[in-house]
């Protein structure tokens, strides 16, 4: 385990490649599912307030 | 359209995770290390896949551009509005892992390297188009304009590429190249490919989720939205 | 042509409009050497570098005010009306900018060579590669100028849309002046000069002509 969490010394630099892969399109995808949420829970609402006034 | 795009996201995202939790234990764990470049070279397994990813979006984003500008689809628009962020996000990541495997292997965090540089050049347009939407407010002028933006930028990447690649033969006449591998073993390239197919499908499913989130804003008025139930919006 | 006509009988009676850009281009050419030292061995290894990067922010600074004053009075909207094919009249345009722009920042960079302890031997090529890229640099730089025609204030927004595009031009136009200054060859320099040329000026029109009809669409 120790071994492989050394990736033969250069742990350093695979990690960190790999964890900001992980923040950039993570966070993309965060953003796109929250954006998704707070759009679909508001839009939706209006509408059928809408439809209830009319 | 909205309905389908809801229906196949979660195949695209149970595809992406399967092959990218695949592709990691392949290609972390099983593929053994480079004897060049030792185990720092398991950078390509998100290097490569994001690099390839930056120029398939960016195709995307231009072809559905040109369908918008000639047929009018108002679809097609959704589509690169909602590419562009992507890209960008694949580009950022290819451009930062290519820094961080060339610390290692080049002594330096950026040389400026044909592939880096188109990269970058790259982040720019993608840049630049986002700026263009989010400065033009009405959504009509916003969508043509930077639908031409894009088709403008798909026919000048080559001549960018081009030119770029003969700068660089022209100043670095011996050009370092580690990276151009002429064959990868089996057990190393079944994770880097595992790894595209991982990404590819990480940009349907995100693509999926975006299109329904900018068709429920464009079509706030419409009456099916009303129809909808606001928990699952389905 | 009466296009053409008519902006440089514009430009000829307000001076700002081709004198700014050209002063900048003295200004940015004359900033190096104080930034860098006087040595004229580096000033002269730099040298294409730097004149031709500051022709190419001359000219960008000269591309906001292609497009905006006729949008603002409505001489564009007219024009988009008229049922002259806008192609046309739009390659008219960006070539009276070009004249008005492009062409003093060409004649005067010899000058600014002799500023920038620039060899000799590439005189004569600094001014065929500005001459070809400044020609290339408007009608590319107005494909931003029209896209963004309907903002306001769209002065960095056009830099960050145009200047990606303008990298094999200033690759191709500082290579040139740079190998003419190391005695060799130029030709492949130049003819990539021309190429970009011949394409930008036969298809930059038609993104022009679109971008201007979305944005004066969008104006109203």
């Amino acid at each position: 385990m120790a071994e492989f969490l050394n990736m033969g010394g250069y742990a350093f630099y695979v990690w960190t490649s790999y964890f900001l892969a992980l923040i950039l399109l993570g966070g993309v995808a965060l953003w796109t599912s929250m954006q998704s949420r707070k759009v679909r829970l508001s839009a939706i609402r209006k509408a059928q307030q809408r439809r209830r006034k009319s | 359209m909205y309905r389908l795009a809801g229906r196949l996201a979660p195949w695209f995202g149970g595809l992406c995770l399967l092959s990218l939790a695949l592709g990691l234990y392949l290609g972390l764990v099983v593929a053994p290390a480079d004897y060049e470049q030792g185990d720092s070279y398991r950078i390509i397994y998100i290097h490569v896949p994001a690099a390839w990813m930056s120029m398939f979006v960016y195709v995307v984003m231009a072809t559905s551009s040109a369908i918008f500008l000639i047929w009018r689809l108002k679809i097609a628009d959704v589509v690169a509005e909602a590419s562009a962020p992507i890209g960008a996000a694949f580009t950022a990541v290819a451009l930062l892992t290519g820094s961080f495997w060339g610390k290692p292997m080049w002594g330096t965090w950026w040389i400026w390297d044909a592939r880096l540089t188109s990269e970058l050049l790259l982040l720019f347009l993608y840049l630049g188009y986002m700026a263009l939407r989010g400065a033009l407010d009405t959504p009509q002028g916003s969508a043509r304009a930077a639908a031409i933006l894009a088709v403008v930028g798909v026919v000048n990447i080559p001549i960018i590429h081009f030119s770029v690649e003969w700068w660089n033969t022209l100043h670095q006449p011996a050009t370092i190249s580690k990276l151009d591998k002429p064959s990868m073993h089996i057990s190393m390239l079944r994770p880097l490919l595992l790894m595209v197919l991982a990404f590819q499908m990480l940009y349907f499913h995100n693509l999926m989720v975006r299109l329904r989130t900018l068709i429920l804003t464009r079509e706030s008025r419409a009456s099916w939205v009303a129809e909808l139930n606001p928990e699952t919006g389905n | 042509m009466r296009v053409f006509k008519r902006d440089m009988k514009l430009a000829v009676r307000s001076a700002g409009q081709w004198l700014n850009p050209l002063l900048f281009f003295v200004i940015v050419v004359t900033l190096f050497p104080l930034g860098i030292g006087p040595g004229p061995a580096m000033l002269a290894t730099i040298a294409p570098g730097v004149l031709w990067v500051s022709a190419l922010l001359a000219m960008m600074l000269s591309l906001d005010a292609l497009f905006a004053n006729d949008f603002r009075d409505g001489t564009l909207e007219q024009m988009v009306l008229s049922g002259h094919p806008l192609t046309v009249m739009v390659l008219g345009k960006v070539m009276a900018h070009w004249v008005i722009s492009g062409l003093p920042l060409v004649l005067l960079s010899p000058l600014l060579g002799l500023l920038m302890q620039l060899p000799e031997e590439a005189y004569l090529t600094l001014l065929a590669s500005l001459f070809l890229g400044t020609l290339s640099l408007s009608f590319i730089g107005a494909i931003g100028a029209a896209l963004i025609v309907s903002l306001n204030q769209g002065g960095v927004l056009l830099s960050l849309l145009v200047l990606p595009l303008t990298v094999p031009v200033l690759i191709f136009g500082s290579g040139a002046v740079a190998a003419a200054g190391m005695g060799l060859e130029t030709s492949a320099h130049l003819s990539m000069l021309m190429a970009i040329v011949f394409l930008s000026v036969s298809l930059s029109p038609l993104a022009i002509a679109g971008a201007l009809r979305v944005g004066v669409a969008a104006g109203r």
